[in-house]
């Protein structure tokens, strides 16, 4: 595209002088911290699947809006919102975590309206003539296109439910890790619950704009999961999973500016690179902590020797 | 075109099958749906709903690697399909991966799709944009003759091979450990129903598109298992409902033209579903009003893992 040189600095400035991109960036720094927050919260409770579902709910709304000639945030929130009250009024039984082997028929109907909306998406989209693009760009993101509106919006939203995290934070964290012993404390469980799910949405909603609708686990699981390798500790593991959805953020729409191939590609690829990287590191630490155990014979009980992660 | 419509459906019907793309749709949609529904079934009997997503992410990566390349599409589809089914069954699935690593390896999946898209459309001169949403969402009225006919014959074979392994299959799905002791080839079956899961979601793609097919695979299945309790029952029962659903959304994207078929064929599977879920309701209901008292909800799984 524009053309790349190997002077780093020149390349950032270059990249700097375009609204656009600008704009780009902003949105995308805030989508990544809420984002990397709300989605650390959603791989502790394991309710990753409804944060895809969320998001692929969004799709028929942005789509629909487009068709009615609204704007595609507008349609992002309220559907992402609506379907996040919607299972939250679900009944609880039978909801069990998400898995290949845990779960069966809740999943099937969960996989039904997975398909219900996108087939609604599609529909719209192909009421809306000569849309073709913007398909593309609703399913996988784009870094064009983001108005200075767009960024206003995206940072109240990411404002005021930043602050509803740090409200709800020690209640949610209880309830999560253990939801009978919150309840018995007087946790309203299932309140705080729905609450999260609403967050989770309007998570869900701002990264469906830089990353499209598919492609939201990149942001919203995948930092939090690498996070989660790295460190056992909820504010630690807080705090990686937001720095790591931030680079990985910045990296990605600088080199999509650079390079032919999309955004979506680049931020999918760099995440999980990052996910593959602490994995391996886990593992690493894990073996030699095993070794360092067994080697010293007379190793007492509680040595620090062998971290782990745990 | 809204001939079905018409005053007299005999006539409407008569025109509608003299069309040759009505027949091709018709021939490969029966077949696939079959398939869908039969291999669904076992999906969420087997609870392996997230293993068909993750596939669908392939079939979509594949398809477009496969047009990248400059192959047939349906080349890409069945050797990525398969191949990751196969895989997926040999790692093991249960205890291996949880849904945080199956999902963040299958988002990166389609961001490889996305990439290909772009060499798809930037490298070959005949690229088309249509491509992408061929896959995505499918268009079943656009398939060939020789297409559909092959379609056919592989949703034949892989029927075929599922009705051979039904029935160890079932006894392995609904209690593992006692077909493992019984002398059932578990470690087998499950690749191979994986394989075959592979094999349906690469043609279930060509009919409504990678990202539609859970609206086959899931919905019918969903709705047998809420019509009945007999396992061979609702496993013939999701068969006929997948049909059924083809049919029905193949008249009425013909009758209506500005519906896409995608939309109402997945549209007519989840009306299903509502019905029989419904119906499962007030059935629930009238039996719980006759007897007082009757059962408790005690087997509810008491909330092992935080549930929303």
């Amino acid at each position: 595209m524009t053309g790349f040189s190997w002077n780093l600095i020149e390349d950032v400035a270059l990249l700097l002088s375009y609204h656009f991109m600008l704009n780009a960036l902003r949105a995308g720094t805030i989508v990544a911290v809420l984002a990397g927050a709300i989605g650390y919260f959603m791989v502790l409770r394991r309710q990753s699947f409804a944060g895809h579902t969320l998001a692929v709910i969004g799709f028929p709304g942005a789509a629909g809006a487009t068709w009615l000639g609204l704007s595609a945030s507008a349609g992002y929130f309220g559907f992402c919102i609506a379907g996040a009250l919607v299972i939250a009024a679900l009944p609880r039984a039978g909801r069990r975590s998400s898995g290949l082997g845990g779960y069966g028929d809740e999943s099937a109907v969960i996989g039904t309206v997975q398909a219900v909306a996108l087939a609604c998406g599609f529909l719209f989209v192909s009421q809306y003539r000569g849309f073709l693009s913007g398909l593309t760009s609703l399913l996988f993101g784009t870094i064009t296109g983001v108005s200075d509106a767009q960024v206003l919006a995206l940072l109240a939203a990411g404002a005021g439910c930043l602050l509803a995290l740090l409200a709800l934070g020690r209640p949610l964290l209880f309830s999560t890790i253990d939801p009978d012993v919150a309840e018995a404390r007087g946790v309203p469980v299932r309140l705080v619950g729905a609450g999260f799910l609403v967050l989770l949405a309007v998570a869900a909603a701002g990264t469906s704009q830089v990353t499209g609708s598919l492609l939201v686990f990149a942001l919203l699981v995948t930092p939090a999961a690498t996070a989660s390798r790295l460190t056992a500790r909820p504010g630690l593991g807080l705090l990686l999973s937001i720095l790591i959805a931030v680079a990985v953020t910045w990296l990605g729409e600088g080199i999509a500016f650079f390079s032919p191939y999309p955004i979506g590609f680049w931020v999918t690829t760099l995440a999980f690179a990052a996910f593959l990287l602490a994995t391996g590191y886990r593992a690493a630490t894990e073996r030699l902590g095993r070794r360092a155990a067994a080697s010293p014979a007379a190793a007492p009980a509680g040595s620090p020797a062998g971290g782990g992660s745990r | 075109m809204s001939a079905l419509l018409a005053a007299d459906p005999v006539t409407g019907f008569a025109s509608m099958l003299s069309q040759p793309f009505v027949r091709h749709a018709l021939l490969a949609g029966t077949a696939i749906s079959a398939l869908s529904g039969l291999v669904g079934y076992f999906v969420v009997l087997r609870g392996q709903v997230f293993a068909g997503d993750a596939l669908s992410h392939v079939a979509y990566a594949g398809a477009l690697a496969a047009l990248a390349a400059g192959l047939d599409l349906r080349f890409g589809l069945f050797a990525a399909t398969i191949g990751v089914g196969l895989l997926l069954g040999l790692l093991g699935g249960r205890g291996v991966a949880d849904d945080v690593v199956i999902g963040t390896t299958f988002a990166w999946v389609l961001g490889l799709g996305v990439l290909f898209l772009t060499l798809y459309t930037t490298s070959s001169s005949t690229g088309n944009g249509a491509a992408n949403v061929t896959v995505l969402f499918g268009s079943i009225f656009a398939i060939t003759g020789a297409a559909a006919a092959t379609a056919a014959w592989i949703a034949a074979g892989l029927i075929g091979a599922l009705l051979l392994i039904a029935r160890p299959l079932l006894f392995a799905s609904v209690d593992p450990g006692v077909a493992a002791a019984r002398g059932v080839p578990t470690r087998l079956l499950g690749p191979l129903f994986l394989a075959i899961l592979g094999g349906a979601v690469a043609e279930a793609s060509q009919a409504v598109g990678a990202l539609l097919l859970f609206g086959l695979l899931a919905a019918p299945a969903a709705a047998a298992q809420r019509l009945t309790a007999d396992p061979w029952r609702a496993l013939s029962l999701a068969g006929v409902l997948a049909v059924l659903a083809m049919w029905a959304g193949l008249g009425l994207a013909y009758a209506v033209p500005a519906l896409p078929a995608s939309f109402t064929i997945v549209g007519c599977a989840a009306v299903e579903f509502a019905a029989a879920a419904g119906y499962r309701a007030l059935r629930g209901s009238a039996a719980k009003a006759g007897q007082p008292g009757g059962q408790p909800a005690a087997d509810e799984p008491r909330g092992v893992v935080a549930a929303p």
